[in-house]
């Protein structure tokens, strides 16, 4: 296993910038944020082929497309620190005129967003569409994206899953965060999800679970097996096991965390639990 | 009087389905997607010409949507087709936020729109899409009222960058407008200049304004009769300078009276020249069974009442 020490420390450093973030403003999603942080962190930085330099188009690049948009603290953060737009920008997050909106969104035009999302149940429609056009466009890369596992109870996630295998969308690597909560409480007692391997299997798919998705290195092994997946004929579905809130001990095992801020002695809290590495925004 | 000769009545839904056969010989990046209406929305040749650029998404058309959406990453143009019911009302979100919000170049394409698809009744007929498209934020709506029309204004939606909402009719309905001509986005066209009423007409019911003048002009009434393809952005100039010289307006569309061409008309004139107004439209209710030429004629979407609501508007001014 290669050394990961650089990707734990934009990790810490990530999770810093999302309570921070959510802090400054009192509002925001940061328990799902916190738990698919190593997630997006080793995505952007360990397996994507990406250009920071931005272009909608996204011609011979690995794309990813977040369609869990609440947890934009997160997104922004990682995006800001691949080099899409300056870090100090992460400081008018949600604030009027910020291209930092609540929700994700290509309208203020920041870089390294290509889809709004935040009514729930679209990024992977969007992801397939884009997945065939770089078939058509004789381009191999590779289209991500990530699903809350709430988010599977809409009905349009089951109508892009049909279709992917239908039409072989090989190109396509879909990541579920399983993390068994959602806003009215855990998704056993708001809506049981079933058994989701079954599920994405009878639909076609290639599973992978990652037990461990909070751990850097499980995240790159299931990610490697998932690449090696790819242009078989099938879509690929990873089911990513996190715990929301990770890496703050007040805010994991709930889903109290999932859209309300921390105070001023929460703040301080959660920063002493994850020391400065890469220097705050 | 000018008078307008039907070509030979023709549904504007081919002139759809032609307007896309030509734009995939000559636009590589046009791309198009259906959702199990492929013989209705008349998309059979460029599926035929081009298997690898036609998407069958099958019943889902809020998956389609998304699609779009995404394909327009990479530099395709699509273009979605099912009726207009299942183009918007039930698809609205996506359309909003992948699509509108997003700013993506999507071209949504809606046949069977209005009463005039018959028989299927109100489930299918939506009477309220023109209204929720002009009300999203960066949505170009048509509305296009022959054949000729249809298929001109389908070539020129490729041409422009943004998401549109192209919408069409099942039924064949006379064919008036020039073969081959061209299509301005935004653009009223003046088909009949006159001098005591305007009559404001999109769709279907712009060919039921010119017979509406007809009857007019027997009677002494001298009528100007614009056809308002583009709903939004709408050609405010010309509607503002015929209610100058007419003094009143007649609207006509083949949908609710809330929502529509007559209230987009009515706050331009609100806002620049208060005049006048009667509307030709359904009066916010739903639609039901029976053949085009019933619906018609019971919801009082036809010449005759065109005819009737611009004497009744000429003896308000």
């Amino acid at each position: 296993m290669a050394d990961t020490q650089h990707l734990k420390d934009l990790v810490t450093q990530v999770r810093r910038d999302i309570v921070r973030q959510v802090h400054a403003v009192s509002s925001g999603h940061p328990g799902g944020s916190l738990g698919c942080t190593e997630f997006l962190v080793t995505l952007y930085n360990e397996v994507m082929d990406h250009d920071p330099s931005f272009n909608m188009d996204g011609i011979n690049e690995d794309l990813f497309f977040l369609s869990n948009g609440h947890i934009s603290p997160v997104f922004y953060s990682v995006l800001a620190r691949a080099g899409y737009f300056p870090v100090s920008e992460l400081s008018t997050f949600r604030k009027l005129n910020t291209r930092l909106q609540g929700h994700p969104t290509t309208h203020e035009g920041l870089p390294g967003v290509r889809i709004a999302s935040g009514s729930l149940g679209q990024g992977m429609s969007v992801a397939i569409g884009a997945a065939q056009v770089k078939k058509l466009n004789g381009d191999d890369k590779t289209v991500f994206t990530l699903h809350g596992d709430g988010e599977l109870q809409e009905g349009q996630i089951w109508e892009a899953a049909m279709y992917a295998s239908a039409n072989k969308v090989d190109n396509l690597i879909s990541t579920i965060d399983v993390n068994g909560q959602q806003i009215d409480g855990s998704t056993e007692q708001v809506l049981a999800l079933g058994d989701l391997r079954n599920k994405f299997e009878a639909f076609g798919w290639d599973v992978i679970t990652v037990q461990k998705g909070n751990d850097v290195d499980a995240i790159i092994t299931g990610m490697k097996e998932a690449m090696n997946l790819t242009r078989k004929g099938k879509p690929v579905c990873i089911l990513l096991h996190t715990e929301m809130g990770n890496g703050i001990d007040f805010m994991m095992g709930s889903h109290a965390w999932h859209g309300i801020a921390p105070n001023d002695e929460q703040l301080a809290e959660a920063l002493r639990q994850n020391p400065e590495t890469l220097g705050d925004y | 009087m000018k008078i307008y000769e039907n070509t030979g009545s023709k549904d504007t839904r081919s002139g759809f389905g032609d307007g896309l056969t030509e734009l995939g010989k000559k636009n590589e990046n046009v791309v198009a997607l259906c959702a199990d209406l492929t013989g209705s929305l008349k998309m059979n040749a460029f599926a035929d010409n081009h298997p690898e650029r036609f998407f069958q998404v099958g019943i889902a058309e809020a998956n389609m949507m998304g699609i779009a959406a995404g394909m327009t990453i990479g530099g395709k143009i699509p273009f979605t087709g099912t009726f207009a019911n299942f183009s918007t009302g039930r698809v609205y979100d996506q359309i909003r936020q992948s699509i509108a919000y997003s700013d993506k170049n999507v071209k949504i394409c809606a046949s069977h729109s209005g009463l005039t698809l018959g028989e299927d009744g109100a489930t299918h007929q939506i009477l309220e899409d023109i209204g929720l498209m002009k009300m999203l934020p960066g949505m170009t709506v048509i509305n296009t009222c022959d054949y000729n029309q249809t298929k001109a204004a389908t070539l020129a939606i490729a041409e422009h960058h943004g998401p549109v909402y192209l919408r069409f009719g099942r039924p064949k309905v006379a064919n008036f407008t020039p073969e081959n001509g061209t299509f301005e986005i935004g653009k009223a066209v003046m088909l009949q200049e006159g001098t005591d009423v305007t009559i404001i007409a999109t769709g279907h019911l712009v060919w039921e304004a010119l017979e509406a003048a007809k009857t007019l002009n027997e009677k002494g009434i001298s009528a100007e009769v614009i056809n308002i393809h583009t709903i939004k952005p709408l050609d405010e100039a010309a509607i503002i300078a015929s209610a100058k010289k007419t003094g009143c307006v007649v609207t006509a569309e083949e949908h609710n009276y809330l929502g529509g061409l007559g209230e987009s008309v009515a706050r331009t004139l609100a806002m620049h020249h208060p005049t006048a107004q009667e509307f030709v439209a359904t009066q916010d209710t739903f639609g039901e069974s029976g053949t085009p030429a019933q619906l018609l004629e019971k919801y009082g979407l036809n010449a005759e009442n065109i005819a009737l609501k611009a004497e009744k508007v000429i003896s308000r001014k």
